[in-house]
C-alpha cells in the first residue's frame, strides 16, 4: 500500500469516527458543509468545466429543499386536518429522488434561455431566478409556508429513521445515535456518491465535450459537439446537484425558510468553488467546508479570538468577520493563484516530485 | 387614467435614476470588459457619504465631495485589483467574480457602518411634491430626473466629441489598435472606473431620497437592480442603459401602483418585476435591446 492510500484510509476512518466524539454543534456544522459540498460540486461542473457562470444555485437548492418537504409532507394541510403547509405524503426516499429530479427539470426548463444566451449574459440573467424564487417562496404559502417556512419530514430508509426515534435506542460504543449522528453517515455517503459521479462524468465523453466548449465554442461545434445541447445538459445536471444539496440541507436543518435561499447564498457557492479551484471536484468540497464552517467556527470561538466580538456586542461580528475573510480569500486566490487550492496542491506535488522524476 | 399617468411619470423618473446607475455599469463594461458587481456597493457608499456629510456641507456640496471620493474609490479598485488580473489575461468570468468578492468586502463594511439605522438622504426637498400635468410628483424625483438627463447629455457629448471619449471608444472597439495609436489603455480603464464611481455617487444620493426612506443596510442589494437594467438595454450600450432604466422603472411603478389588482401574483411583486421583464426581453433579444450581437467568424 502506498503512503497515499494509507492516508486516505485513515482520513475515511476519521470521518466515520467523528460522531462518536463531536458534540451536536460540530455535527450540525458538518452536515451544512456536506450539503454545501454537494451543491458546490454541481456548480463547479457548470462554471469550472463548462465555463458557464451561474448565480442561480440558491434557487435550485430551494427547489430541492422545498420539493422534498412538499412531496414528503403530510397530506391535508391548510384547510385540511392540520394547520401546516400542504404535502403529498410520499415516502421520503421517493420524495427525495423526485425533488432532485424536480430541480433538474427546473434547470432544463431554464435552458431555452440558457441555450440562447451567451456567457456573461446568462450569468447575469440567472440572478433573476434567485429573486423570482424568493418571491414564490414568500407567496405560495400553501406549498412553502410563506415567510415562516415549513418543517422538513424526517428521512426514512426501509424502516430506518434518520431521526431520534425508530429505533429509538440506537447506541454505538456507548454513544447514543440520534438524528445528527445518523444523518452524518447519510451525508458522507451522498458526498462520496456526488464526487464519484462527477469524476466519472468529467473523465468520459460528456466531460471532454464540456471542456471543449469551455475552451472554444466554435472549435467544439466544428468537432461535432452539440453546443446548446451540452450546455443545457450541464445546466440540468448542475441543478440536480443543487437539488440534492437542498434535500440534505432540509434534512439537516429540520426546517426550510425562504431567508436561507437568497442571493448571498448563491454567492457563497461561487466563493466555494473559486477558493477550491474552478473545475476541481475535490477543491469544491474543500471550499464548501471552509466557507460553510468558517462563520460557525468564528461564532463558537468568538470570546477567545482577537478582533472578533461575541454576538450582540460591539465590534466585529463573527458573521461579518467570516465574510471579510472569504471575500479577501477570493481576491487573493484570483490575483495570486487563479486555480485555487487545487492548483496549489498540484504545484506543491510537482515540486516535491521533481528530484526523483528528473532524468539527470 | 390619472393614476396611470402619475405612475407612468414617476416610473420614468425612477427609471432615470436606474439609468444613471446602469450607465456607470455599462461604461466600466465597455472600457474594461468587467461586469462590475462592486458598482452596487459604490452606489451605497455614495449615498452613505452624502447622508453623513450633508449636515456640514449641504446636499449639493456633499454630493460633490462624495462623487470625488467614489471616483477615487472606483479608480483604486481598478488599479489595485482589476489591473493585475487584466495583465494576466484573465477571462470575463474571473473579472466578474473578483468584483463579486470586492462587493462582499465593501458591502459588509458599509452594512456594518449603517447598522440598523435609516439615514435620511439629506435632499432639501424632503417629502414635498409638485403638480406636473395634473400628476403629483415628488420633487426629489423630478430633480433626479433632470440631473440624470443632464448628466447623460454631458456624457454623450464627452463620449462623442472629447479626446477622452474618442480614446475610450477606440479602446473599447479594438484595444490593440488603440494601444498602437498611443492610447494608454490603463489610463482609459482607470478613467472609466472613476467616471462610473462619480455617476454612482450622484445616482445613489437620489436613489435613497424620497419616496425611498434613506440609506439602509439593504441599499446595496437594491442597487443590484442596475444589473437587470444594464443587461436589458445591452451591456455595452449607454443609450440602452437609459431605455432599460425607463422600462424597468415604469414596470416597477405600475406593478407597485396596481398591486391590489395584481394581488393574485403575491405581495412585493414590484421587487421582482425587473427580472421578469429581463427574461422576456432576453428571450426575444439575447444580447439585450441595443447590445452588440456577438458575431462569430471562423
Amino acid at each position: 500500500m502506498s503512503k497515499r492510500t494509507v492516508l486516505w484510509i485513515a482520513f475515511v476512518v476519521l470521518l466515520l469516527w467523528i460522531p462518536l466524539y463531536a458534540e451536536g454543534f460540530w455535527l450540525q456544522t458538518g452536515l451544512f458543509a456536506m450539503s454545501a459540498a454537494i451543491g458546490a460540486i454541481g456548480l463547479t461542473l457548470l462554471v469550472g468545466s463548462t465555463g458557464q457562470l451561474s448565480l442561480a444555485t440558491a434557487f435550485f437548492v430551494a427547489i430541492g429543499a422545498y420539493g422534498y418537504c412538499f412531496l414528503a409532507g403530510e397530506k391535508g394541510g391548510f384547510g385540511g386536518a392540520i394547520s401546516a403547509p400542504d404535502g403529498l405524503g410520499w415516502p421520503p426516499l421517493l420524495a427525495a429522488i423526485a425533488a432532485v429530479a424536480l430541480a433538474g427539470l427546473a434547470g432544463a426548463a431554464f435552458s431555452p434561455i440558457a441555450g440562447r444566451l451567451k456567457g456573461i449574459y446568462l450569468g447575469l440573467a440567472s440572478i433573476g431566478l434567485v429573486f423570482i424564487g424568493q418571491h414564490i417562496l414568500q407567496n405560495a404559502q400553501a406549498v412553502t409556508g410563506g415567510f415562516n417556512g415549513r418543517d422538513a419530514p424526517a428521512f426514512d430508509l426501509f424502516g430506518f429513521h434518520f431521526a431520534d426515534d425508530h429505533p429509538s435506542d440506537l447506541v454505538v460504543f456507548g454513544v447514543p445515535y440520534g438524528q445528527l449522528e445518523r444523518l452524518w453517515y447519510l451525508g458522507l455517503l451522498l458526498v462520496a456518491l456526488s464526487m464519484w459521479y462527477a469524476r466519472n462524468l468529467l473523465r468520459q465523453r460528456p466531460g471532454r465535450a464540456l471542456e471543449a466548449i469551455r475552451d472554444s465554442e466554435i472549435a467544439a461545434a466544428v468537432m461535432g459537439v452539440s453546443v446548446p445541447g451540452y450546455r443545457a445538459a450541464a445546466f440540468t445536471v448542475s441543478s440536480a446537484y443543487a437539488g440534492l444539496a437542498g434535500v440534505f440541507l432540509a434534512l439537516s436543518f429540520g426546517r426550510v425558510v425562504p431567508e436561507s435561499f437568497g442571493f448571498l447564498y448563491s454567492i457563497d457557492f461561487l466563493v466555494m468553488i473559486v477558493i477550491g479551484g474552478l473545475g476541481s471536484i475535490g477543491g469544491a468540497v474543500v471550499g464548501a467546508v471552509i466557507v460553510s464552517a468558517l462563520p460557525q467556527v468564528l461564532l463558537h470561538y468568538a470570546d477567545r479570538l482577537p478582533l472578533v466580538a461575541p454576538p450582540g456586542g460591539g465590534g466585529l461580528q463573527p458573521g461579518d468577520a467570516a465574510r471579510f475573510l472569504y471575500g479577501a480569500a477570493v481576491v487573493v486566490v484570483l490575483i495570486f493563484a487563479s486555480d485555487g487550492l487545487a492548483g496549489l496542491r498540484r504545484r506543491v506535488r510537482l515540486r516535491n516530485r521533481k528530484p526523483e522524476g528528473s532524468i539527470a | 387614467m390619472s393614476q396611470f399617468f402619475e405612475l407612468l411619470l414617476s416610473g420614468m423618473m425612477l427609471g432615470c435614476i436606474y439609468g444613471l446607475i446602469a450607465m456607470g455599469f455599462v461604461i466600466v463594461f465597455k472600457a474594461t470588459n468587467v461586469v462590475n458587481f462592486a458598482h452596487a456597493s459604490i452606489v451605497m457608499l455614495g449615498a452613505f457619504l452624502v447622508a453623513k456629510w450633508h449636515g456640514s456641507l449641504g446636499f449639493v456640496g456633499a454630493i460633490a465631495i462624495s462623487a470625488v471620493v467614489c471616483a477615487a474609490a472606483g479608480a483604486l479598485l481598478d488599479l489595485v485589483f482589476i489591473r493585475p488580473l487584466r495583465r494576466r489575461g484573465a477571462g470575463i468570468d474571473a473579472l466578474a467574480i473578483i468584483t463579486i468578492a470586492l462587493n462582499i468586502l465593501l458591502g459588509t463594511q458599509l452594512i456594518r457602518m449603517v447598522g440598523n439605522d435609516l439615514l435620511p438622504s439629506g435632499a432639501p426637498w424632503g417629502a414635498k411634491t409638485t403638480s406636473l400635468l395634473g400628476a403629483d410628483i415628488p420633487q426629489a424625483r423630478l430633480v433626479a430626473a433632470i440631473v440624470a438627463i443632464a448628466l447623460m447629455g454631458v456624457f454623450f457629448l464627452a463620449f462623442t466629441r472629447s479626446d477622452w471619449g474618442v480614446a475610450m471608444r477606440s479602446a473599447a472597439s479594438d484595444p490593440e489598435a488603440a494601444a498602437l495609436m498611443g492610447i494608454r489603455l490603463s489610463r482609459v480603464a482607470a478613467g472609466a472606473w472613476a467616471v462610473a464611481g462619480a455617476l454612482a455617487a450622484i445616482a445613489g444620493a437620489f436613489f435613497v431620497s424620497f419616496p425611498a426612506g434613506g440609506v439602509s443596510n439593504a441599499t446595496g442589494l437594491l442597487a443590484l437592480s442596475a444589473i437587470p437594467v444594464a443587461v436589458l438595454g445591452g451591456l455595452d450600450s449607454t443609450a440602452g442603459a437609459l431605455v432599460g432604466g425607463l422600462l424597468i422603472g415604469v414596470a416597477q411603478q405600475l406593478t407597485a401602483g396596481y398591486q391590489d389588482n395584481l394581488a393574485f401574483l403575491g405581495r412585493g411583486l414590484s421587487n421582482v418585476v425587473p427580472y421578469i421583464v429581463l427574461f422576456v426581453v432576453l428571450l426575444w433579444r439575447p444580447s439585450g435591446l441595443f447590445g452588440t450581437r456577438e458575431v462569430t467568424r471562423v
